[in-house]
């Protein structure tokens, strides 16, 4: 499978019967009895219609939601209602306009207690190898959407913490610049394997980067398939022709049809 | 990923040479100032043709004689004034950020304030200034309070709005960095109200001077406002045009402080190239 030395011990994620519904008349049940276990060190993805939870369980996991029942855990901490245990990239990039790019690369690091010195350090030795070489120094509105999305980015794998989380880190890119940007994440998550956990709508982004991709139901969002991809890595472009990717795909887009209730299942 | 997708770095208005600047703020004030030379032209021409009386208007020139017949006692009551703007603005922004952050921050005093802070922006300052040299003498105190009065208003009102309307997602994603309620206000709102807090200030900036000339009207022994008050008792026309101007070059003079200011305090707002290519 992945040609991995995982030298930390990583726990991953572990969400049991979890369901939230924001309050109203009638509650509005967003998430419904989720079950999911994302190993310490892989890449899981969920897929879903746009509305269906997806991003709610992110931010459940990001600490900022508290669920109605169930557990959630991230690397062995409970992060229902606590924040600042995990990596979370919205879907909006959410630069800080008044920090220059460095400045806002080490945004979360600083903010998690690495010291600032070192913080820098190390978001300078990456700048290069996310494609930010030279704009260091840029403020935010000087640089192009998918530079804003990699640095994006960049602030997140600066955090101190194994379990990052990607809310459709790609959605507002078009759809070369998207194809660039999958080939490149693969480098950068192999290079210091962590998991993650990313949320999409775009089924080929999910079989091409994830060990496993989940199909999330219309609201209330549950978990109806689960396929597991056992491609080599790193994937190229061909893999997308490939005759399993594309039964894995068909599989995953008869979910999805399920999952909008186009199709009674 | 390449090079050309971005726009000079260095086209950054602070890093740009002086010189270079002050050239374009000269092309760009160009038409102002012509106009202005135009229109005082007309005026001297106007006064002499029609033969206006010196005491109903008095001409351009005579204004300037009479700004050279008493340049001994102006520096003095320029000062004076000066002085009342600027700790009253000074105050009254400080009075202004200490409210919108006590505003924004509980919904209770949002709603007791409020109105009554809009209460005393009703008050004229011409009813409220003998109440204040009643109360405080015919020191700098009550004009440095007048001038604080008409300040803190706009400065209150645009930052208390900004801290209330600083973007949510921000807040939570620095959240979920685990950040305490005093990193949030660092990186997120306080940078979020800067550039609000400085339109206000801009805003008062424009009165400051004003106010303080409205306050030392009705009692004091130096600044612009009591020379205009001895000058419209002689019958001095032109030595109240000469206060008026020097009223006017302050101000702006001012305003252009506060702007310089800004665009220290606030640089991303102020990049020539902001939009992405």
């Amino acid at each position: 499978m992945r040609a991995s030395t995982v030298v930390r011990t990583m726990t991953g994620i572990q969400v049991e019967g979890l369901s939230l519904s924001f309050p109203g008349r009638p509650p509005l049940r967003v998430l419904e009895d989720i079950d999911l276990d994302v190993p310490g060190g892989s890449f899981v993805s969920i897929v879903g219609p746009s509305g269906c939870g997806k991003s709610t369980l992110l931010r459940v996991l990001a600490g900022l939601l508290v669920p109605n029942k169930g557990t959630a855990q991230a690397s062995g901490e409970d992060t229902c209602g606590r924040a600042g245990h995990t990596a979370y990239m919205p879907q909006r990039d959410l630069l800080l306009p008044w920090k220059k790019a460095l400045n806002n690369a080490v945004l979360g690091a600083e903010i998690a207690g690495v010291s600032k010195h070192e913080a820098r350090e190390r978001a300078l030795s990456l700048f290069d190898q996310f494609g930010l070489a030279g704009f260091e120094q840029a403020w935010p509105s000087q640089l192009s959407g998918g530079m804003r999305q990699r640095l994006a980015l960049l602030r997140t794998f600066l955090l101190p913490m194994e379990v990052l989380l990607l809310d459709e880190p790609f959605g507002a890119l078009d759809a070369i610049t998207r194809r660039g940007m999958h080939q490149w994440l693969q480098e950068v998550w192999q290079r210091d394997q962590r998991t993650v956990l990313f949320v999409t709508h775009d089924v080929e982004e999910a079989l091409l980067l994830s060990d496993v991709v989940y199909v999330m139901s219309a609201r209330p969002g549950r978990l109806i398939e689960r396929v597991d991809v056992r491609f080599p890595r790193p994937r190229g472009l061909e893999v997308v022709s490939d005759a399993e990717f594309v039964d894995m795909k068909a599989r995953l887009l008869a979910a999805l049809d399920r999952a909008m209730g186009n199709v009674p299942d | 990923m390449s090079a050309r997708e971005l726009p000079a770095i260095g086209q950054h208005p602070l890093l740009a040479e002086p010189v270079r600047v002050a050239r374009r703020a000269a092309a760009a004030y160009l038409p102002a100032f012509l106009l202005l030379v135009m229109l005082v032209g007309l005026w001297e021409v106007a006064v002499r043709a029609l033969d206006i009386r010196p005491y109903i208007l008095p001409a351009p020139s005579r204004v300037w004689t009479a700004f050279m017949d008493t340049r001994a006692v102006l520096p003095e009551h320029t000062w004076t004034t000066l002085q009342e703007a600027l700790l009253g603005i000074t105050i009254g922004a400080a009075v202004g950020v200490f409210l919108a952050a006590i505003i924004a921050s509980i919904t209770l005093v949002r709603r007791v304030l409020y109105p009554l802070l809009i209460v005393s922006q009703t008050i004229p300052m011409i009813v409220l200034a003998p109440l204040l040299v009643i109360w405080f003498g015919l020191g700098m105190t009550p004009k440095v309070i007048i001038v604080a009065l008409i300040a803190f208003f706009p400065v209150v009102v645009s930052t208390s709005d900004a801290l209330l309307r600083a973007d949510r997602d921000l807040i939570a994603l620095v959240h979920s960095m685990g950040a305490n309620r005093l990193q949030t206000l660092w990186h997120v709102l306080i940078p979020s109200a800067i550039p609000s807090f400085f339109a206000g200030l801009k805003i008062a900036s424009a009165y400051a001077i004003a106010g303080a000339v409205i306050a030392e009207w009705v009692g004091a022994s130096s600044g612009l406002g009591i020379y205009i008050n001895r000058s419209s008792a002689a019958y001095r026309t032109d030595q109240i045009f000469v206060a008026i101007v020097i009223i006017a070059v302050l101000s702006m003079a001012l305003f252009a402080a506060v702007h310089l200011l800004s665009r220290w305090a606030a640089p991303w707002m102020h990049l020539k190239d902001g939009g992405n290519s």
